[in-house]
């Protein structure tokens, strides 16, 4: 017999939900445009280098600080260029594989480690699970950025500092969900069964805890991209986060401030992509959240509907 | 009392017509009410009884203006309150009606009370929010009202919040704050559903006496016949959104006329069939003693803090039995009683603080992993909450399978697919079934799920812990037959936990009652039901409702119950 | 209920001395301390003599000793910079950090009950999807970018403000609007999510049965109980709410708590960067007591536990 064991139990529960959950996002229309846009900007942001070539780094004096919204000198000068003559949209390109990817690492790492921890903390005794729980306090108890802050200035300013910087900030979110969710679930009845039949702690939560836990974490995790794209704007706007001369949008935005009086598309273009693109994850969570939540679904059933 | 005796027919203060109501859900619009028709009398009681998703809670729900639309609708039909559409009035209009012509009172007291705010200010709120009431001290009022309603000490545990009292007792708060400004009709869905027998017999008393005081109409909404036949003049059935059969009560019980609620009645657990088995005696004394416990004890934990002791709870205290191969064993006791605490004590799902138990001789508690896990193929069990104990994520094959996958050696893997087939046609499901999901199925189709998922490593003994009390009283019937039919081929033992004793009244050899983590009495069948000893067991028996119209016994039936409560502590 | 607040009190304690430890031995361990507290352009035998008078070239369970005894007593050393206390200089701070997060906090936690409220009383309806939209984009807002922009718009161009600095009200309006932004999008959401619960709860079906009116529903018996996830939340936004304040101090130029510790990092002031972070945490610790008071006002399952 063909198990489905290890076709794991996510999949076929993608194909019995309803029919349409493409045509339920088509029903939130702050949803949808959220969807495109993300699209577009990941494939810009892996398509990037084939776009853009050098652009984003060649110099031209000629165009310093050129205004945006003429089509002179090209597509790629739409959007102005800087103070040394780079085309804006091109810098935007590399600055969003910067940004993405930076926070793509911090949440992945943070998910890993807040994820096994919570599943420690929730499974293994008491003691070790509430001594988990007492550094997370410590963590979560202190502002983040500051703690982002005072520990790259201890350590240095780099990328992968930095990665590890953001990741450590947002463990707490994973590990305390994990932890709530894996509490919650041993004490479901199908684990005790399991346990009734003799099952053993790894087979359990291998088998009946990490599939509940997973999407959990995947739906929390789309949420906190946006707060770690916020994060590492922040800490690069400030000058502790990502170094010249590589750059990503925060460290666009702080480059501009310079020239707020002269040019401000510098400051502005960078920061409203920060802008759109938070936004446009955080529309889709908000979509996520009520189609997940029973009582909520039926808003965007009928939404199509009386339209 | 009765209306429907008299020769000019009253008006009703409540008539149904042709109500339809339906809801948009996550998967698609749903009709739970299709066409529903009745009415009540004034000073009548109308009993609603119906199974799960009957739509009775949802017409008790239109009538009190409770559905939100959307994504609730109201299709069709009228709801006349001495003959003025409800239906048709403004919201304003309704809200002024609510609570003083038309009051309610719920299944869950505690979710259905403010828990911040405390019982005497959730009731004194009534008469605060309608001056036209004329009550010029409505904690006064509020403290009277719950004097009324048998709370002791009043004045004193009007103060109280609701998680402050025992389930009885809020139930007893909301029919005070029901009865504040003497509605003329008193809606009560389930009110006594969630509560144990000895309560639930309280809790009837008190709304007849109330309801004979007031002279106020009750429209009562039950799935239990005992309820209906206990309360109700009249009896309107209700199956799958429309009522099928509408009567005075001893006429719809005793000659029903349509087949679903003579499928109902026959159902009912304890009405048919004589009492006990007829295998006990015999196999006792040749059956080998499969499992045994002595002096069981189970301390629970509440966990201090720093500056807090920790405190102990006894659920378990010195319980002792034993059971023989293929025998049944029923163990009986209300909410807190501890018996599922023993269950998960026999089979180490909670460590016990004291005593002994041997399976088949092995001393349980002193057994190493391996022993512990060949122990727990030969014994299984099976949970209340047939939608808890499957896993929604994997299919029926995986969650059969799953004890052939923690002990290998039962069966190769190549036989896995047939022996799924076999045993889920054995408990009367289909082959087909093994690819699809627990929430496809309903929740008697899923506890024939966790049965077959118990057999599936040939156990000696299973131990079902309230296996029926989820469901229907139709779909109860069928799996304890199911259970009879397993243990008559394969030889079966079981122990059957319930709070419901006319449950295990034709399955079970020998019955153990408990009490506050004691067994207080335990014997055969036969005994129990017929030569009860100890008072707790008396009130037990005692307190299942009686039919209205058996009125002499009924008289016996309250002395009786009145002595007994003196000797019961209540909760 | 008081074992609870006094537990909490020490796991404070506890929270705040381990975030110390945290930081004075990756002090200790990331290299020579000196470089953190001297300047930069510090020669070899200025180094060398200060290690000795700071006891640096002791062991460090010793020097460890050295940094509690000092921490009992507040003292964090002499800021190289500014030529005094270190504490002193956070203390002196501080209070204007606290009337900028207070002001905004209140505003944001009240305009979002508000807001959170009549959003959750319809759903679905104008008002709830435009205060669902609004709530959004200022939870997704960069607030140093909008800062930058308000600048930009309001003080370059319109000149109606000014660009940085304190004085009168009008420097007040930026930097409030600015920090209660993020606070009031995620609030106005956890208002309006619990409020859609609670608004579906059995008692709120109990106290339409009682025919009581729709203000009193919402305001008298779902808030009351939706107020306890919302000030859950709200706690946890006081942290995050410094956050915001690094960012727009750092912006606005305005002399508080969180600027003297960009300052301090930037300017490599390590005596400043510590003595902000005890004075940051006790913040927090003060805070979380008052929750925790707060909780068990509103909720008597808690004060009876």
């Amino acid at each position: 017999m063909a198990t489905p064991i290890d076709a794991l139990p996510k999949a076929p529960a993608e194909e019995t939900a309803p029919p349409g959950l493409f045509r339920l996002l088509l029903r939130d229309r702050f949803a949808l445009v959220g969807a495109v846009f993300l699209g577009l900007l990941v494939i810009a942001a892996v398509l990037g280098p084939l776009l853009i070539g050098d652009l984003a780094t060649k110099l031209a004096l000629g165009q310093r600080n050129l205004a945006p919204g003429s089509l002179e000198h090209g597509i790629a000068y739409v959007l102005g260029a800087d103070s040394l003559g780079r085309s804006l949209l091109a810098r935007l390109i590399v600055g969003a594989r910067n940004t993405l990817g930076i926070a793509a690492a911090a949440s992945l790492l943070a998910i890993l480690i807040g994820g096994t921890l919570g599943l420690i903390a929730g499974y293994a005794g008491r003691w070790i699970g509430n001594l988990i729980m007492r550094l997370t306090d410590i963590v979560m108890s202190f502002p983040s950025l500051l703690l982002a802050l005072v520990v790259l200035f201890l350590l240095g300013p780099s990328i992968v500092n930095l990665i590890i910087v953001l990741a450590i900030t947002r463990v707490p979110i994973y590990l305390r969900t994990t932890r709530a969710e894996v509490l919650e679930i041993r004490e479901r009845l199908f684990v005790q069964a399991a346990r009734a039949m003799g099952a053993r702690s790894t087979r359990i939560v291998r088998r009946h805890i990490l599939p509940v836990v997973l999407p959990t974490l995947v739906t929390i995790a789309t949420i906190d991209f946006a707060t770690i794209i916020l994060a590492e704007s922040a800490l690069s706007f400030l000058g502790l986060g990502i170094q010249p001369p590589s750059f990503t949008w925060g460290a666009m935005v702080a480059n501009g401030r310079n020239y707020l009086g002269s040019a401000w598309w510098l400051a502005a273009w960078p920061g409203l992509a920060i802008m759109l693109t938070t936004l446009s994850l955080n529309m889709l969570s908000s979509w996520a959240r009520t189609i997940g939540d029973p009582q909520q679904r039926w808003r965007l059933e009928i939404a199509g509907k009386r339209r | 009392m009765s209306g429907a005796s008299a020769p000019v027919l009253p008006t009703p203060v409540l008539e149904v017509r042709g109500l339809k109501v339906g809801f948009h859900t996550g998967r698609g619009y749903v009709r739970a009410v299709d066409g529903a028709s009745f009415h009540v009398d004034p000073g009548e009681t109308l009993a609603i009884l119906g199974e799960s998703g009957s739509g009775k809670s949802v017409s008790a729900a239109a009538i009190m203006n409770l559905i939100d639309s959307p994504p609730g609708d109201i299709a069709e039909g009228q709801i006349l309150f001495h003959g003025h559409d409800l239906l048709d009035m403004n919201e304003e209009k309704r809200r002024l009606i609510n609570g003083e012509r038309i009051a309610m009172i719920f299944q869950d007291p505690l979710a259905y009370l403010n828990p911040v705010y405390s019982v005497g200010w959730q009731i004194a709120e009534v008469f605060r929010t309608r001056p036209n009431a004329g009550v010029t001290d409505p904690w006064g009022e509020a403290v009277r009202l719950l004097d009324r309603v048998g709370i002791p000490e009043p004045s004193e545990r009007a103060r109280r919040y609701p998680h402050q009292f025992s389930g009885g007792q809020r139930q007893r708060v909301m029919i005070a704050m029901a009865l504040a400004l003497r509605p003329e009709l008193l809606v009560a869905d389930e009110p006594t559903t969630a509560l144990d027998v000895t309560i639930q017999a309280q809790i009837l008393e008190l709304l007849k006496s109330l309801q004979a005081e007031e002279g106020m109409s009750l429209l009562l909404i039950t799935h239990d016949l005992a309820v209906a036949a206990n309360i109700a003049d009249r009896i309107a059935v209700m199956y799958r959104g429309e009522v099928v059969e509408e009567g005075p009560a001893r006429r719809v019980l005793e000659h029903p006329e349509h087949a679903y609620t003579k499928r109902l009645i026959a159902a009912e657990p304890g009405r048919a069939g004589g009492l006990g088995t007829d295998r006990q005696g015999q196999m006792r004394e040749e059956a080998e003693v499969l499992l045994q416990a002595e002096h069981l004890v189970k301390d629970y934990k509440l966990p201090g803090g720093l500056f807090r002791r920790a405190r102990l709870v006894r659920a378990v205290r010195d319980a002792g039995f034993s059971i023989a191969a293929g025998e049944t064993l029923g163990i009986v006791g209300e909410s807190g009683s501890g018996k599922s605490t023993l269950a998960r004590l026999l089979l180490r799902l909670d460590e016990a603080t004291g005593g002994h138990a041997f399976y088949r001789g092995r001393d349980i508690f002193a057994m190493d992993e391996a022993e512990l896990s060949a122990m727990r193929c030969r014994v299984q069990m099976v949970f209340q909450d047939p939608y808890g104990s499957l896993n929604p994520q994997l299919t029926v094959a995986a969650i059969i399978a799953e004890s052939w996958e923690i002990h290998p050696q039962l069966l190769p893997k190549a036989e896995w697919s047939a022996r799924i087939a076999e045993l889920l046609q054995m408990v009367g499901l289909e082959p087909a079934h093994a690819e699809r999901y627990p929430h496809q199925f309903s929740g008697g189709q899923r506890q024939r799920i966790a049965i077959a998922r118990a057999l599936a490593s040939e156990p000696e003994l299973v131990i079902c812990d309230e296996a029926v009390s989820a469901l229907d009283v139709s779909i109860q019937a069928q799996i304890i037959d199911l259970l009879a039919g397993l243990r008559d081929r394969l030889g079966l033992a079981y122990i059957f936990i319930t709070h419901d004793l006319p449950v295990v009244r034709h399955f079970a050899d020998r019955i153990l009652v408990m009490k506050d983590g004691e067994v207080v009495e335990e014997g055969t069948t036969v005994d129990i039901f017929e030569r009860p000893q100890h008072p707790y067991t008396r009130a037990l028996l005692a307190a299942s409702p009686r039919p209205k119209w058996t009125a002499g016994d009924e008289h016996e039936m309250v002395f009786g119950e009145e002595r007994l409560q003196r000797s019961l502590p209540t909760r | 209920m008081a074992d609870y607040i006094l537990t909490r009190m020490v796991y404070s304690v506890l929270s705040i001395l381990g975030l110390l430890m945290l930081v004075f031995f990756l002090a200790r361990l990331t290299g020579d301390p000196s470089h953190l507290l001297l300047p930069i352009d510090a020669s070899e035998e200025i180094r060398q003599a200060f290690a000795e008078r700071h006891g640096f070239d002791q062991p460090l369970l010793v020097q460890f000793g050295n940094f509690l005894w000092d921490l009992v007593h507040l003292d964090f050393g002499i800021s190289l910079r500014q030529q005094r206390s270190a504490m002193e200089a956070a203390l002196e701070a501080f209070p204007t950090t606290l009337k900028l997060a207070g002001v905004a906090m209140a505003i944001a936690t009240l305009l979002a009950i508000i807001v959170g409220s009549l959003a959750a009383s319809k759903p679905g309806g104008a008002f709830d999807r435009i205060a669902s939209t609004l709530s959004l984009g200022g939870a997704s807002a960069p607030d140093f970018w909008v800062a930058i922009m308000g600048i930009l718009f309001f003080a370059v161009t319109l000149r109606w403000l000014p660009t940085s600095g304190s004085g009168g009200i009008e420097y007040w309006i930026m930097p409030i609007t600015v920090l209660m932004l993020r606070p009031f999008g995620l609030l106005v959401q956890v208002v309006r999510g619990t409020m859609i619960g609670a608004l579906a709860s059995p008692y709120v079906k109990t106290a339409r049965a009682k025919g009581l009116k729709r203000a009193r529903i919402i305001f008298v018996h779902a808030l009351r109980n939706s107020m306890l996830p919302v000030i859950t939340v709200a706690g946890d936004l006081t942290a995050s709410l410094i956050n915001g304040a690094v960012i727009v101090e750092s912006v606005f130029g305005w002399p508080g708590i969180g600027r003297l510790m960009i300052d301090g990092i930037l300017q490599r002031d390590f005596a400043i960067v510590q003595s902000t972070i005890l004075v940051t945490a006790l913040t927090i610790f003060a805070m979380n007591i008052v929750i925790d008071v707060l909780y068990a006002v509103l909720d008597p399952r808690i004060r009876h536990s």
